[in-house]
């Protein structure tokens, strides 16, 4: 088993004449915490958009898990082994926290409509386990106890943490998540970032992109930094944080 | 120290949900069985006041099928579908070319239906397929075109082959017939009188029972829980690993075979079709009853048939008398009284219970919330 579980290649992207992502190439290792940060417009979610397949890229390619990645359709690149969650949370509001969850198994199951209707004992032996994987993964995210209540009705930080559940129950390999601490308050991120921290432990790899520079700061193992759509640094965090170029994107060059 | 304090009101939770649950299903058993009882006594009590009765609740219960089957391509998926007296019509034809003289075919009714479910159905995905990509709106209007395509097609199909007669509709269609019973003729048990609408009455109540447990059964199930998926948010549906074209194409193709179904039963009622029956009007009063009744909620969607196809025909049966008993004489035709009273309980519906007369538990729940 190779060290590297994604690889992208001089990734493009243009939106008319915007030239969003241009020739950016970076590298993932199993079981890192890896974060994206840049200032706004920097195209880290557009980068976020191609590597789950909601964007068709212009150029370049991606390696997951030692094969090219298939761009084509969301649905495939989550069957392949990547899950991601939203900037802006996007659960489904009218279904229970339980069902948010039991829909990301949709994926690592196979019952259809005549295995419903007749509800075979094959379909039945699969429910119950999307069930109990559920509800496991509920406890397992600390929102055990919301299962029963609709998805729109749970705290922001619950409803953060529903959807980082609803994704782990795709099975992924990857789990990329946009700005998870965004509008959260400090006992939040806190919390936020015990999670996260429990996710690597349990050997799943992190794309992190976040605004909040302590939190990626402490949390990644390696940090590429984006500005204008190009990779301008990709090192770890002490090094990013000391690196010329970075500073100058945040900060502007007089300083 | 989150886990205790849910570990510990989870247990009594659950405590509190199986014991309301055992009174519930409790309750719900004896509602079932008095349900079930009424309707079988349902059509003699109704013949007693004319077999007309029972022919407007055979029809009522072919609404209701429609109903159910829109249920699942708006309610559950929620794709907004003004086509769907296509596929009612479909069934329909499908049913009435092989049973009747039209061809010289007589095919027994327990083949056709399946077959006219499978044309249907082919239908669904034929329409589905170059359209799901677009949305709301845009989808409505396609799915009227699709309609209206269908029902001219069945206007002008009678020349140069004489495939669907033209406007002149099929006539002489077959009855159903179970061996030596037949549907359109009485037969006597005992001091009951089972006419031809009665017989066709407890077959619909069997097809309409195999629906709602099938439909029931689909809510709960993976696919149905992605119909719900995409309709809550379909791009977040699609990074869940719901292949959305596929599960859209199914719900399109699920709800037009319980539409066939409905026509190939009509066809045999009526003993003839027309495309007049087919009419962007009848699309729209099915939509009425799933909207009207609760988008999503099964009970909702029967509720909202029902009262769509009892209440005009107890206008009708009723205005005119009452206005000779009152003023003497005939003030508002009733056709006219029967449209003026449905808008009215449309626009009373979205006012003051947007959500449906009986909405989806989901729904419902937030309402309660704050009661509970």
């Amino acid at each position: 088993m190779s060290e590297v579980l994604l690889e992208a290649r001089r990734i493009g992207k243009r939106f008319g004449g915007v030239q969003a992502l241009k020739d950016v190439s970076l590298t993932i290792k199993r079981g890192e915490i890896y974060g994206l940060i840049g200032p706004n417009g920097a195209g880290k979610t557009t980068l976020f958009n191609v590597f789950t397949g909601l964007y068709p890229r212009d150029s370049g390619e991606v390696l997951f898990a030692g094969s090219p990645l298939s761009l084509a359709s969301p649905h495939s690149v989550a069957a392949a082994g990547i899950a991601r969650t939203f900037q802006n949370i996007r659960l489904f509001g009218n279904m229970t926290a339980q069902e948010n969850v039991m829909v990301g198994r949709h994926v690592r199951t196979r019952a259809g409509v005549f295995g419903a209707i007749l509800r075979t004992r094959a379909e039945r032996a699969e429910e119950a386990g999307i069930r109990r994987r559920a509800a496991e993964l509920l406890h397992y995210v600390g929102i055990a106890d919301r299962a029963d209540d609709l998805a729109r009705h749970l705290s922001y930080g619950d409803q953060r943490r529903l959807e980082i559940a609803r994704a782990l129950a795709t099975d992924p390999k990857l789990l990329a998540l946009d700005e998870p601490a965004a509008g959260m308050n400090a006992t939040e991120t806190a919390a936020l970032r015990c999670l996260i921290e429990g996710l690597r432990k349990d050997g799943l790899t992190v794309l992190l992109i976040e605004h909040d520079v302590k939190l990626v700061m402490g949390l990644c193992d390696r940090v590429a930094v984006l500005d204008y759509g190009e990779k301008i640094a990709e090192d770890a965090p002490d090094a990013v944080r000391a690196n010329p170029k970075v500073i100058e994107a945040y900060l502007g060059t007089d300083h | 120290m989150k886990t205790t304090r849910s570990g510990v009101s989870e247990k009594a939770n659950a405590c509190e949900s199986r014991r309301y649950a055992v009174a519930k299903s409790h309750r719900e058993r004896v509602g079932l069985v008095l349900v079930a009882v009424a309707l079988m006594a349902l059509p003699f009590v109704l013949a007693s006041a004319g077999t007309a009765w029972v022919r407007i609740t055979n029809f009522a219960v072919l609404f209701v099928l429609l109903s159910l089957g829109l249920n699942i391509v708006v309610g559950f998926a929620g794709l907004l579908d003004l086509g769907y007296i296509a596929f009612y019509a479909v069934g329909a034809y499908v049913y009435a070319l092989l049973a009747s003289p039209h061809f010289g075919l007589h095919l027994p009714f327990w083949i056709i239906l399946p077959i006219g479910a499978a044309v249907a159905c082919l239908a669904g995905i034929v329409l589905g397929a170059p359209t799901l990509r677009l949305r709301g709106d845009y989808l409505a209007i396609v799915t009227l075109g699709f309609g209206e395509i269908v029902r001219i097609f069945m206007n002008n199909l009678s020349s140069p082959v004489n495939l669907t007669n033209g406007p002149k509709g099929i006539n002489r269609i077959d009855p159903f017939q179970i061996g030596p019973l037949k549907f359109s003729a009485s037969d006597t048990f005992g001091s009951l009188i089972f006419s031809g609408p009665i017989k066709y009455y407890y077959f619909l109540l069997l097809v309409l029972l195999a629906v709602i447990v099938i439909n029931r059964r689909l809510q709960d199930s993976r696919i149905g829980r992605a119909w719900v998926a995409i309709r809550e948010d379909e791009i977040a549906a699609k990074a869940g690993g719901i292949n959305t074209r596929n599960i859209k194409l199914l719900a399109f193709a699920m709800g037009a075979s319980f539409g066939g179904i409905a026509g190939g039963m009509f066809a045999a009622i009526q003993g003839f079709v027309s495309p007049e029956s087919f009419i962007l009007n009848e699309s729209i009063m099915v939509l009425a009853m799933v909207v009207l009744g609760g988008m999503g909620n099964i009970w909702g969607v029967i509720a909202g048939a029902a009262l769509l196809s009892f209440v005009p025909e107890l206008l009708r049966y009723t205005v005119e008398p009452a206005q000779r008993a009152l003023f003497g004489k005939l003030l508002v035709d009733p056709e006219v009284l029967r449209m003026l009273v449905f808008g009215l309980a449309l626009v009373l519906t979205m006012r003051f219970r947007p959500a449906g007369l009986w909405p989806e538990t989901r729904h419902r729940r937030e309402l309660n919330e704050g009661r509970v």
